[in-house]
């Protein structure tokens, strides 16, 4: 306590000689600080008036906030609505009959070849995806230039419009190999089309596997593609899965890439007479729709088409939830 | 980088700083003007005189009392403060004395930037937090009688990361000032100008005005960080941890610059270092387990705790 | 040992092989684009081709101007119409909905991107359209229509690129606003939405790369005539229309102009593609 003395009354004398040069503090009220200029004054006082259009401001802003918000879940809502509104009334048997007729529009083949199609897409896309995004997570070296270049070339590739797919498909699978309007060449430029997606996807959930994982791999004397198969892989799993639902959604939901490649016949493939029916021309269910509903005359059950897609899109973006959902906790366990 | 605070410090940088604290605990009185009046120690005399020839009262009460009877510009009473069910605060009271600086000090965990941060209620944004108890800033109830943005306002802050925002110098300090209204370009350059010089880096920056605040170098960020506190006038400076982040020369920087601020402002700082408490606060308080176990002026604190625990603390026997 | 050896050696070269399959592809298309596009453009000639404002195929007069014109003007109105709407969800999302309220939006708009664009086509076709014949001059197939319809499918891109670039935004930086006296609002307009501006200008040029791509969903409310059009309630023609509408029938030159317009929205895609990088570029250096 005596130094406290001590240090105060040090202050004191010095206060004395320096006093005048700091004399602005003597006018300062009980809440004041030392000198106070024109600027402390400004700001306490405009400070105060200052809050009320601050207020005003704020609770505007909010509102835009709020109603961008609104206008986009009124968007969803009203798209949703109107088309189950209008179309689960026309789900009827009829539309799923296996044969397609000119009287009797069944979505049934169109439903199939999707399958088909996605499926034989997946098949292509998600191997050279995977074994892709390994090489580039696992294998190559740091600062490689090819790594570079495919890094460029999978960016170019996922901001292509599906329609300079088709228009490649066409020129290049349909023309140029000769398949024809075939499910085989809709299924290659679909590939295509996924592949960044899958890549993209499967680097990002190898990344996010912990380098321990490698290193107990390595440590134990495997390989490295042991290691990858082993330690990495398994743990990267619903990730990669996530990449390939989200692939399968733009498969199931394309049409530009497709109505020049797989044509529009509304038949499923004739696969009892072997592979060539790769070759034939198929309708997915997205192109079926665009068809239906250019041709204008089967309204209802277009609406009904609609909604059969957006189940499907649904059912696919609650799969890939519900895989992320599991990857999250597989991480936190 | 704290062994080399704490082996450098006392020769080369303490009896600069606060020589009076360092000297006073082991050196008698006559021999601290020497001590004081050396280097910057005309500028630690300075502050505090006006606040002495300001108010007659206190200059009687330092002629009789034995502690110096600053105002107090800001108090906490009986303040309880709980995230969701965990008690964080412990019926604490603690009085901040104008124009002085007060270190928080205390292990990690022990509830100190807590205090720090319900003191300007950043604490609002924590979910689930909930205080009892008042804080009182010149005779208002901070979280009853005062708008939260004036309150922060008034009680600036200055964390413990820089946190410049990621826009120009200028920018920086001008966005407190244009928050609360002003507008006029005469009126920011001014302001502009004198908090950074008030924050000792006016002449570092005079020439980077429109460079990016992110390119300074993180002692430079902190003291940017203070500068943009100072253009909105606050009357308190919370500080946390506000040097634990940077290299020694830089820390030694900015505990210069509290030495000057106290002149100004009400200091409140949060500190690890109490080598550092020791060197800039005038009071400290002891937190331990979300309670306040002793304030009190620091030297009091370091040479003559009264409770075994603070001085084991100081001692550096834990945290 | 040495069989794993080669084990290993044949595995690097199957994934170096499959990570080639993306520059592969790349290439083919380029290549096929290229030499069917380019013989025709030098045919028609690159300036006849480019600013005609004539395309009658039956006369082999392909003159794409109007086309370029309507797939900037379509892009440009999905902007107008897309962009502030998302970007205030993303900033809802980010910073002002409840838990609850954003655990509903979010998988909202999630859904939302993956509606095809049938859907979205064929909801335009029977909802805007005839609102828009109904309430306003024109036959409803307009400039108008598919500009609000591509609004509204950039929705998503916009909103998830703009929030995680919102999310990403260091909590200290709205703190230190904050902690200076700046309300809420005044500390996510002045500093987090500045401090995003790279993330949410590169969600707003995905937008535009989707909406300037973007076929079925155009050509089913658009109208497509192959001319200027005067007013937002004329119908449009985009580049991509173009492509789709006539590539079913047309043989020889004709063809040859079709895939030719496919080159130019090919470059147009590219110089986007590139103009993203440049921001991503300038952000990373920036953070």
């Amino acid at each position: 306590m005596s130094a406290k003395m001590t240090r105060a009354c040090a202050g004191a004398g010095a206060g004395d000689a320096a006093g005048g040069g700091a004399g602005g503090g003597a006018g300062a009220p009980a809440g004041g600080s030392g000198a106070r200029d024109r600027f402390d004054v400004l700001l306490a006082e405009h400070g105060e008036r200052h809050q009320q259009k601050r207020r005003v401001a704020a609770a505007l802003l909010r509102l835009v906030v709020r109603a961008g918000a609104v206008l986009t879940a009124g968007v969803l809502l009203l798209l949703i609505g109107f088309i189950l509104v209008n179309g689960v009334p026309y789900l009827t048997p009829s539309l799923f009959a296996w044969e397609y007729t000119s009287t009797n529009v069944s979505l049934m083949p169109a439903l199939i070849n999707t399958l088909l199609m996605a499926g034989l897409a997946l098949l292509m896309a998600v191997p050279v995806g995977v074994g892709s995004a390994i090489y580039l997570v696992e294998y190559a070296p740091r600062g490689s230039r090819f790594v570079a270049l495919v890094r460029t070339t999978t960016e170019t590739l996922q901001g292509i419009p599906s329609i300079i797919y088709g228009l490649f498909g066409m020129l290049f699978f349909v023309t140029a190999l000769g398949w024809g309007l075939s499910l085989l060449a809709g299924a290659c430029t679909l590939a295509i089309m996924v592949l960044p997606v899958v890549m993209r996807t499967t680097e990002e959930a190898l990344h996010a596997v912990p380098d321990s994982y490698r290193e107990g791999g390595f440590g134990l004397g495997a390989g490295r593609l042991r290691t990858v198969f082993c330690c990495v892989l398994p743990s990267a799993v619903p990730g990669i899965l996530g990449g390939v639902v989200l692939a399968l959604g733009r498969c199931v939901g394309e049409v530009a890439a497709l109505i020049f490649t797989a044509g529009s016949i509304a038949q499923i493939p004739q696969f009892a007479e072997g592979a060539a029916a790769l070759f034939d021309s198929t309708r997915t269910l997205a192109v079926h729709m665009y068809v239906l509903a250019s041709e204008g005359l089967h309204v209802n059950e277009t609406y009904a088409t609609a909604v059969v897609l957006l189940v499907m899109v649904v059912v696919l973006n609650l799969a890939a939830a519900a895989v992320v959902k599991k990857m999250s906790k597989g991480a936190r366990s | 980088m704290n062994n080399s605070l704490l082996e450098k410090k006392p020769a080369t940088y303490l009896p600069k700083r606060q020589g009076g604290v360092k000297a006073g605990r082991t050196v008698s009185p006559r021999v601290l003007k020497p001590a004081t009046g050396g280097f910057a120690g005309g500028a630690v005399k300075e502050h505090v005189a006006p606040v002495v020839t300001a108010e007659p009262g206190v200059t009687a009460a330092l002629a009789t009392a034995s502690e110096p009877a600053a105002p107090v510009k800001m108090s906490v009473r009986d303040l309880n403060l709980y995230y969701r069910d965990f008690q964080a605060l412990k019926g604490i009271n603690l009085e901040f004395p104008q124009n002085q600086v007060t270190a928080l000090i205390g292990p990690s965990g022990c509830g100190k930037s807590t205090l720090l941060k319900s003191l300007n209620r950043m604490n609002d944004l924590v979910a689930g937090c909930r205080v009892e108890g008042e804080i009182i800033l010149d005779g208002q109830d901070a979280y009853r009688d005062v708008d939260v943005n004036s309150l922060r306002r008034r009680v600036g802050m200055v964390f413990q990361q820089p946190n410049p925002f990621p826009m120009s110098v200028y920018d920086n300090v001008a966005f407190g000032p244009r928050t609360h209204g002003v507008k006029k370009r005469a009126d920011l350059d001014d302001i502009v100008e004198q908090s950074l010089r008030d924050a000792a880096i006016w002449d570092e920056l005079k020439d980077r005005l429109k460079k990016n605040a992110l390119g300074l170098s993180g002692g430079q960020q902190q003291r940017l960080c203070i500068a943009r506190a100072l253009a909105v006038r606050p009357e308190v400076l919370l500080m946390d941890e506000a040097t634990s982040a940077l290299d020694p020369l830089s820390t030694a920087k900015i505990e210069d610059l509290v030495g000057e601020l106290k002149r100004k402002y009400t200091v409140v700082m949060v500190t690890h270092n109490m080598l550092q408490a020791l060197r800039v606060s005038d009071q400290t308080a002891f937190f331990l387990l979300g309670e306040m176990v002793e304030a009190g002026s620091t030297d009091d604190i370091f040479t003559n705790p009264r409770d075994s625990r603070t001085a084991d603390y100081v001692a550096g026997r834990f945290g | 040992m040495s069989s794993s050896h080669l084990k290993e050696r044949a595995a690097q070269v199957l994934f170096g092989i499959a990570a080639g399959a993306s520059v592969l592809a790349v290439v083919l298309i380029c290549v096929f684009l290229f030499a069917n596009g380019l013989p025709a453009m030098a045919q028609i000639g690159l300036p006849e081709f480019l600013f005609g404002t004539t395309w009658r195929p039956a006369n082999d007069i392909y003159g794409i101007f109007p086309m370029i014109v309507g797939s900037v003007y379509v892009t440009a109105g999905a902007i107008l119409v897309g962009v502030p709407t998302g970007l205030l969800t993303a900033l809802y999302l980010s910073r002002f909905a409840s838990g609850r309220v954003a655990a509903v939006l979010k998988p909202g708009v999630e859904l939302l991107a993956g509606i095809p664009s049938v859907v979205y086509g064929f909801f335009g076709l029977v909802v805007m359209v005839p609102f828009i014949r109904d309430t306003m001059p024109g036959r409803g197939l307009s400039l108008l229509a598919a500009a609000v319809l591509l609004g509204i499918m950039i929705l998503p891109t916009v909103i998830t690129v703009a929030r995680s670039a919102l999310d990403a935004v260091p909590k200290k930086y709205y703190e230190g606003a904050l902690a200076l006296g700046a309300d809420h609002e005044r500390s996510v307009f002045r500093v987090v939405v500045p401090a995003a501006t790279s993330g949410i200008v590169a969600g707003v040029v995905l937008g535009v790369g989707r909406a300037i791509g973007e076929t079925m969903a155009v050509i089913m409310v658009a109208g497509n005539q192959p001319i200027i059009p005067d007013s937002i309630f004329d119908g449009v023609r985009t580049m991509t229309a173009n492509i789709v509408l006539e590539m079913g029938y047309a043989a020889d030159l004709h063809r040859g102009a079709l895939v030719a317009t496919g080159v130019v929205l090919f470059v147009f895609i590219l110089l986007i593609t590139a103009l993203l990088n440049a921001i991503k570029k300038r952000g990373e250096v920036a953070s």
